[in-house]
């Protein structure tokens, strides 16, 4: 499978005159066409602001301050490379919601409350397809809100006459209105009851099945992720400190962190047992401990893990990367 | 569809019904309140044609006035009955200032000058602070952002009376652009052309300071509203999908930002006449709010009582367009008794 994205060496900080907050630092990340990319973890981790800077929506005080982030075109579509840091806001228009869209956490607040659905999908069908006709723009509205099973007639029904599952079904349509190459969500399950949420994924993964768009799926719940995609990415003070196969995330896990994420989670179909949880609290961004950031938290630290910070590398069963002095030096590893 | 509409015309019915027992209380107190206080419409009169006779009236003459004026010997239902009756019929009774001008030809001529002066500037001002102020909460920390918002606060600070004042000592009595006071050229003809230039040159410096002193209050709100709106989710997603900077404006950010301005400007046309007071006294604008200044001066009851329900239903009237605007352009002020699935 081709390339679809790929950030390389992205740095977000939030600008605070002296105090600049780096909120992501130096992420890469490759994502193929039609692949489901999970990105986990804790609240703070950085891992909403990398998906708005990736979609370039980042607004004051975040900017981008080292990195570029491509987008390699479909030929269909023009073909060619944008680097979309680099992009002016004319060419992002172009590309936005045609290349790339966006699903929000919270349904009830990414839909105009005084807008119907329907005028919600006419814009952005208008705005990407000049001088397509009333009867189409209304034809491909039910065929989107068909797809996440929401019968036509509801087009016409403000976002406050609907339930929180079918405004969430709503928005995923909404996504998909220019077929686009990559849909980001942001928690789109989060603020929904588990049936729901089970439909909803459901859903996402029929679609891409027959649409062929790409994934980058951001929630705190590791155990979906397991579920929902195909590689994961492990996020941790605005790093990514682990990305691999999701099996791989869930079997092997290489970094301490992972690790420690997966064993809090109860597993679905497995018996009752006691869950662990990791000790401590996530750092302040503002102030982030030196060398590894999760050294404090971590039961397998090393004496180096304080001063050196590890570079994301393939760890050594050649099974995804990982940023951990454990994989750089397996010999100083201690007997555990 | 249809069982919206018929829920539609029961919640418009049920709020008629809130504003006619409203309009209800409001007259009754009118009718009330004089007539609590000391005294009667007929002894002012009295009072003014002894000063100026310099000698008591006979009783004769005083009964004669008491009869004229609708007398107080009447049973308080009775005058309660004929006092409706006269509403009704558009009737309020007399000028005892202006005898024996009936108050409704004073309140008909003074009216339209009110609606001209202070209904457009109010106009203006809302239209010029919600635009400028959407614009500074769409783009904050702008070189104009940075310069009206502080200013606004400032103007709105600043007291009208003075504004007023100050407008017409420099602009009328040193600089001599407009003239001291009046609603038009006293010399031109009612059907002539110049006579309508004449009223927008008297015009315009009283409808200037209402504009400077009440467009920073628009401008705050819109600014602030507007700012806090597009931090919403709904605004970042409308920029996500690729639409202009005009439209996510127009059409998401300043449209919902919009929604508490209304009301504040329906009420504020409902405060139009009680508002027009200073102005029309700073300025001798031949309008309400001089009239009722006249009225007080001269204890004119029937003519202070007329103003007042006027003023009264004025704020009735656009509280009434307020709640019916606003469930047009909010739909979720229709969902009562809506279902939510």
């Amino acid at each position: 499978m081709s390339v679809l994205l790929e950030a390389q060496g992205l740095c977000v900080d939030y600008l605070g005159g002296e105090r600049s907050v780096r909120a992501c630092a130096e992420v890469d990340l490759t994502l193929r066409r039609g692949e489901i990319l999970g990105i986990a973890g804790e609240s703070g981790s950085g891992k909403s602001t990398l998906i708005t800077a990736l979609t370039q929506l980042q607004r004051p005080p975040a900017a981008i301050t080292a990195g570029r982030i491509l987008l390699h075109r479909d030929d269909a579509d023009g073909g060619g490379t944008v680097d979309l840091t680099a992009a002016d806001e004319k060419r992002l228009r172009a590309l936005r919601w045609r290349e790339m869209s966006i699903v929000l956490q919270s349904a009830m607040d990414a839909l105009n409350p005084v807008m119907r659905l329907s005028a919600q999908f006419a814009d952005v069908l208008r705005e990407h397809r000049r001088g397509i006709t009333k009867e189409a723009v209304a034809a491909r509205t039910a065929e989107l809100l068909g797809m996440v099973g929401i019968p036509a007639e509801r087009s016409g029904a403000y976002p406050h006459e609907m339930s929180g599952g079918m405004r969430q079904r709503a928005t995923i349509a909404l996504a998909l209105a220019c077929d686009p190459a990559l849909v980001v969500m942001d928690e789109p399950t989060t603020a929904v009851d588990v049936v729901m949420q089970r439909q909803i994924m459901k859903q996402i993964l029929g679609l891409r099945r027959r649409l062929g768009f790409a994934v980058v799926f951001v929630t705190h719940d590791l155990s979906l992720l397991l579920e929902l995609a195909d590689r994961i990415a492990i996020m941790y003070a605005g790093r990514i400190v682990e990305i691999g196969a999701a099996r791989a995330i869930h079997d092997a896990p290489q970094h301490p962190y992972t690790r420690g994420l997966r064993d809090s989670f109860p597993p679905l179909h497995a018996p009752l047992s006691v869950l662990h949880g990791i000790p401590g609290t996530p750092p302040d961004p503002a102030d982030p401990p030196p060398g590894c950031a999760f050294h404090p938290r971590c039961d397998r630290r090393l004496d180096a893990c304080d001063r050196r910070l590890p570079r994301l590398g393939p760890v050594a069963d050649g099974r995804g990367l990982a940023a951990c002095l454990l994989h750089e030096h397996p010999e100083e590893a201690p007997v555990s | 569809m249809s069982s919206g509409t018929r829920r539609r015309a029961i919640a418009f019915a049920r709020r008629l019904r809130f504003y006619v027992i409203a309009a209800w209380s409001a007259v009754t107190l009118n009718f009330l309140i004089p007539r609590l206080m000391p005294g009667d419409p007929a002894q002012a009169v009295v009072q003014q044609l002894e000063v100026k006779n310099g000698q008591n009236l006979p009783p004769q003459t005083v009964e004669a006035i008491r009869k004229l004026l609708g007398g107080v010997h009447e049973n308080i239902a009775v005058q309660y009955w004929h006092y409706l009756g006269n509403l009704f019929t558009g009737n309020l009774g007399i000028s005892t200032g202006n005898f024996p001008t009936r108050v409704t030809t004073l309140i008909g001529t003074a009216l339209p000058w009110t609606m001209l002066l202070m209904g457009v500037s109010t106009v203006l001002a809302f239209l010029i602070g919600t635009g400028i102020g959407a614009l500074c909460g769409w783009r904050p920390g702008t070189r104009t952002d940075s310069v009206l918002s502080p200013l606004s606060t400032f103007l709105a600070a600043v007291p009208y009376f003075w504004v007023a004042l100050f407008a017409l000592w420099l602009f009328a009595f040193r600089l001599g652009w407009f003239p001291l006071a009046g609603g038009h050229d006293p010399d031109a003809d009612p059907s002539s052309p110049r006579y309508w230039l004449s009223v927008l040159h008297y015009g315009l410096l009283p409808a200037l300071t209402i504009v400077f002193s009440s467009c920073g209050g628009w401008l705050l709100g819109m600014r602030n509203m507007t700012l806090t709106t597009t931090g919403e989710d709904f605004v970042l997603l409308a920029r996500a999908k690729g639409l202009s900077n005009t439209r996510v404006l127009f059409r998401y950010a300043a449209r919902n930002a919009m929604l508490p301005q209304l009301t504040g400007f329906a009420l504020a046309l409902g405060a139009i006449i009680a508002g027009s007071v200073l102005t029309e006294t700073v300025f001798t604008y031949p309008g309400v709010g001089s009239l009722l200044k006249q009225a007080i001066d001269n204890r004119d009851y029937p003519l202070m009582q007329g103003i007042l329900l006027f003023t009264t239903l004025a704020v009735l009237v656009a509280n009434f367009l307020a709640d019916s605007v606003y469930v047009l352009v909010d739909p979720r002020t229709r969902a009562q008794g809506g279902d939510a699935s």
